[in-house]
């Protein structure tokens, strides 16, 4: 605990709180929550037993969910300082610099507890959650990504929650206008139980309107706009968010929220005008624990005090307590600061716009967070009485237990050599394992078989008619179906069910490694050439084998993505999921993650300015794989010089930017065609390489030399060569030099990889550049035809590849419950 | 090309009156808002009602919409024979208001839809195009409601007037027998006018493929504010 600063703490307002008796306090903390130290706390904070009222207050404000406790400690590692940021983390959200008095807002949020007991609901809330918190800086949101996770799609659960978040996230962006351009998703045993939904935001404003969240100003008005309070979400961040799941789960459900898009929509119009008319002296949503930690943080922020009447708070139920109005979740309200000169005409604007708006407190300079209800007798009306700083900032700190995971050691060295003989009725050698299939028709009918039946993958990559192995293509259907996989095949089902194109700005739509936006204020102002490119990126699996790498190599894929469009990395956003942070093993996968990412951040010299961590994602004690989110912004100088995935034009060559080494640990070839096993070394990451990789491709791009730019991930060369033909709607014929194994040359997932590809005239000048560089290359073939031929290893039909790529995931899921 | 003065009609949870407005200015046009309680119009020459989700489309699309004060003054100015365009939700609220037949029903497939696609331009009276009859045009769709359905007699009157104007198709313009149209649209049908012609309902987003900057690659848009132009200055 670091409640100590016992002599700044302000002196109360109220000596006539009503409180508690000291065994029922206790007792109510604990049901809330809090652990006995932290009660112990509260009361040392206080100075006396606390009311009902302020315990409430405290649970959620020294939630894991509010106050980081367990990971504030870990996330100092961390930099938020360069050159482009105008504001780092500590606010609703960060904001870079772009350009031209251009400023981006950004952040991503998990809404992952929610979600996972009502999907619709939980990824739409989760989406008007964020946005909230870009419009609160005074930007108009441009643009969302979401990063999601789900179980396997032959568990009719999964499709249910798979189905209902991409529905509700979908319902909320498309009614708001806002669009959603990119995002990723993947299906893995190890979200069974807990599904992700890490909704990333996107927000623009000229630098000058650039606001925050600090109160100030004594005697100005707290004014509460938007909807009314209901008891929707009561404790959502304690309950929810803040615990693990167990068989009670379900009986969670009226915790979460329920979106209204249509408010939200209007709250944005009404905000962004009154932000602009400067008549907002501050503005902050209530998200998580309402206008409790809304109104607490902005008071401390601003170094002052905060008095609330709750009476006032338009309320949609009758009988509500002032706790529950201080705690409830509803969703789409906002909490500005106004001068009472002011109000008059905030009043007629929210009118206007068919908005609530109601002053209910002031801005005082006692340093109190107060609670009133003026429906009480006058002396016995105040309920809560806070010392507003100690509740927001200085919330309890943990030293959390770090132990290194006992199954690290054994899935890292799954494969090596060095091991104990594989004994003899060991049915499969270990070092002969991730070739078994490969070389193995028979076997590798069988373990397609099964997937079929299972419903992980479709019949179709059974046409042996289409797919059919030959001598000279003796890998054929292997290659089918590592891209009908859905962790790999297109995800247009998805973004076809999301509005990525309102405010005509989006350059480069959804399916690309990077989405593109133009900087502009459409249909209001000014429109630019610049633009900004997004990315989500993470590998869970990586994470799970080797947190420390794996982290990094999320941000690295992120820069790789960004470079692919010639966009130069400005900042990231993260979103933590983890376990629980109690179990020294989950801690010690969060400590390295964050070491590896922080490390890799301040390498390629990129800040972080926003995030969020969500811990507790763990059912019936199983813990998701390690998941930290990076959600990448990067500057795009000039949108008419970017590259996209697809080949272009018959006779390019084709050329792979980095090589490949034999590293299928943790890849997507040993899921799909060993029975999910999930093992190995993950691939290695060597910084250096990767920055000057990224730095060549970028830059070839800005200068209009490649055709076309696509980064090597999971599957590997194999699963990018389809992707470029499938994308651009042309084959192309390639042999690949390296001296691997077929299946290790086409799906291993060495890192720092781009294919690109590179008309005659250009190929010279590309090569020079690589030579001078000092990076690795080869050519690896040309541009045409209408089939992919890689030689010796597959040759396919492009069009018959899109077919299984493209419909792949949509059969998936729409396909009846067994 | 013509300068003409459009007045785009902003309703709560209108989204795409930026879009339109953008598209309308980069075509050299004047383009200004009209709020939905505005009732006075006699200034433009032309009237857009853009998509998005009106009142946030939480009872049938555009049937709250209907009722903005602005939708009487629409009606009035429609009936005058001056041109009026409803886009998406626009499109809604012009059935909903009976400025145009049928209704607008959810999606075939239960989807929102999202994607460029192929229709093509059927011989019509629509004053707001001008393009000779199967020209196929690449144009956004993006809805959840846009499966457009009305009674045969209506169907047939409407082949027998000129009113079908735009009709969803496969990429070279043919349409397939069970349907061409991704949300299921009755007959394909993707835009529809009135009898005179000056009322025009379409589905598809014209404003998204305007400015090719914007990133759909396409200006096929284009030709939905421009052949208006030379309408009302003939008229």
């Amino acid at each position: 605990m670091s409640a100590t600063n016992n002599a700044a703490i302000p002196a109360p307002v109220s000596d006539n709180v009503v409180t508690l008796d000291a065994d029922l306090a206790l007792e109510v903390a604990l049901q809330l929550g809090l652990n006995s130290k932290e009660y112990e706390g509260v009361v040392k904070t206080q100075g006396r037993t606390p009311s009902l009222t302020e315990l409430y207050i405290y649970s959620l404000m020294w939630s894991e969910h509010c106050s980081y406790k367990h990971s504030k400690k870990q996330l100092r590692m961390f930099s938020s300082e360069g050159e482009h940021v105008l504001q780092g983390p500590g606010e609703n959200a960060g904001v870079i610099s772009v350009g031209d008095g251009w400023a981006v807002a950004f952040k991503m949020e998990s809404h992952n507890h929610p979600s996972a007991i009502e999907p619709f609901e939980g990824a739409a809330t989760g989406v008007g959650g964020i946005i909230r918190d870009i419009f609160t800086m005074g930007a108009r949101p441009i643009a969302c990504l979401d990063s999601l996770r789900f179980g396997t799609l032959d568990k009719p659960r999964q499709r249910y929650l798979f189905e209902g978040a991409v529905a509700g996230i979908g319902s909320y962006g498309n009614c708001l206008g806002v669009p959603t351009i990119g995002g990723e998703v993947y299906f893995d045993e190890a979200y069974e139980g807990n599904c992700l939904i890490n909704a990333m935001a996107i927000g623009l404003m000229r630098e000058e309107n650039l606001t925050r969240a600090v109160g100030s100003g004594p005697g100005n008005l707290v004014v509460l706009i938007g909807s009314s309070t209901g008891r929707d979400g009561i404790g959502g961040a304690s309950v929810l968010a803040s615990q693990e799941f167990d068989e009670a789960a379900e009986n969670k459900r009226p915790a979460v929220q329920v979106g209204d898009p249509f408010e939200e929509k209007l709250l944005i119009e009404v905000c962004l005008e009154l932000l602009q008319r400067k008549l907002f002296v501050a503005l902050g949503d209530l998200g998580a624990a309402g206008l409790t930690s809304s109104a607490s943080e902005m008071a401390s922020r601003g170094g002052v005090g905060i008095d609330i009447d709750v009476s006032k708070v338009p309320q949609r139920e009758s009988g509500m307590q002032p706790f529950e109005i201080m705690v409830s979740e509803s969703q789409e309200r906002m909490l500005a600061v106004v001068k009472p000169d002011d109000f008059a005409a905030v009043e007629e604007a929210c009118k206007r716009w068919g908005v609530a708006c109601t002053a209910i407190g002031t801005i005082t300079d006692t340093g109190r967070f107060v609670v009133r209800d003026t429906n009480l007798p006058a002396g016995e009306d105040i309920v809560a009485d806070m010392p507003a700083e100690m509740l927001a900032e200085s919330a309890p700190e943990y030293d959390t237990l770090m132990q290194r995971p006992a199954y690290l050691d054994m899935l890292q060295s799954f494969f090596d050599e060095d091991q104990e003989e594989d004994s003899a009725d060991d049915p499969v050698s270990r070092t002969r394992f991730v070739s078994s299939t490969a070389e193995d028709p028979q076997l590798l009918h069988d373990v397609l078989t099964e997937h079929v039946i299972s419903g992980k993958l479709p019949s179709a990559v059974m046409d042996t008619q289409a797919f059919a192995p030959t001598p000279e293509a003796p890998l054929n259907q292997m290659f089918m179906a590592m891209l009908a996989s859905p962790n790999i095949a297109s995800k247009a089902w998805i973004y076809r069910q999301y509005d990525h194109q309102v405010m005509n700005n989006t350059v480069v739509l959804p399916g690309a490694d990077a989405a593109v936006l133009r900087i502009g204020d459409t249909g209001r102002g000014e429109m630019s050439n610049r633009g900004i490119a997004a990315t989500t990126d993470c590998n869970g699996r990586y994470c799970y084998l080797d947190p420390y790498t794996g982290a990094q190599i999320a941000l690295a894929e992120a820069g790789r993505n960004l470079a692919c469009v010639g966009a130069t990395p400005a900042a990231i956003t993260d979103c933590l999921n983890f376990g629980n942070p109690e179990k020294p093993e989950v801690f010690y996968t969060f400590h390295e993650a964050i070491k590896g990412l922080s490390e890799a951040c301040k390498f390629f010299n990129i800040p972080v300015i926003s995030g969020n961590v969500s811990f507790y994602n763990e059912s019936f004690g199983n813990a998701i794989y390690p998941t930290p989110a990076v959600g990448m912004v990067g500057l795009v100088d000039d949108i008419t010089k970017i590259a996209t995935t697809g080949f272009k034009n018959e006779g390019d060559t084709i050329i792979l930017v980095g090589e490949t080494e034999d590293e299928l640990g943790g890849s997507e070839y040993l899921k799909v065609m060993h029975g999910g096993l999930v093992a190995g070394r993950i691939p290695k990451l060597d910084l250096e390489l990767e920055r000057d990789i990224q730095a060549v491709v970028r830059d070839a791009v800005k200068d209009g030399l490649l055709a076309s730019a696509h980064d090597l991930s999971e599957g590997g060369m194999g699963v990018a060569l389809a992707e470029c033909c499938i994308a651009g709607c042309i084959g192309a014929t390639v042999a690949l030099d390296d001296d691997l194994a077929a299946h290790s040359s086409l799906f291993s997932e060495t890192q720092s990889r781009i294919l690109v590809s590179v008309a005659e005239k250009n190929s010279a000048e590309l090569i020079t550049r690589l030579t001078d560089a000092n990076v690795p290359y080869s050519v690896i073939g040309e541009v045409g035809g209408s089939n992919l031929n890689i030689e010796g290893k597959i040759n396919l039909d492009v069009e018959k590849m899109t077919n299984i790529y493209n419909n792949i995931l949509e059969q998936l899921v729409t396909r009846k419950s067994a | 090309m013509t300068n003409m003065r459009f007045g785009v009609v902003v309703f709560p949870g209108s989204n795409c009156e930026q879009d339109v407005v953008h598209a309308l200015r980069y075509l050299g046009h004047t383009a200004d808002y009209v709020w939905h309680q505005d009732t006075n119009l006699a200034a433009f020459d032309a009237i857009v009602l853009p998509g998005g989700f009106s009142y946030g489309d939480y009872l049938r699309c555009g049937a709250v919409a209907r009722f903005s004060p602005v939708m009487e003054a629409v009606s009035a100015y429609a009936n005058e024979g001056r041109p009026v365009i409803g886009i998406c939700n626009g499109f809604q609220i012009l059935t909903e208001a009976h400025l145009l037949p049928g209704a607008l029903l959810r999606n075939s497939g239960l989807k929102f839809i999202c994607k460029e696609t192929p229709m093509r331009v059927e011989k019509s009276n629509c004053k707001w195009l001008d393009l000779p009859e199967g020209t196929v045009l690449h144009i956004p769709i993006n809805h959840n409601e846009g499966n457009y359905f009305c009674d045969p007699e209506t169907l047939k009157s409407m082949e027998a007037n000129g009113q079908i104007v735009l009709r969803y198709c496969n990429e070279d313009g043919s349409r397939s027998v069970d349907g061409s149209a991704p949300n299921g649209a009755m007959d394909d049908i993707a835009g529809i006018c009135n009898e005179r012609g000056n009322v025009f309902g379409l589905m598809p987003h014209p404003e998204r493929v305007t400015d090719s900057l914007g990133g759909n690659n396409g200006t096929d848009g284009a030709a939905f504010f421009t052949a208006i132009a030379a309408y009302v200055k003939g008229a």
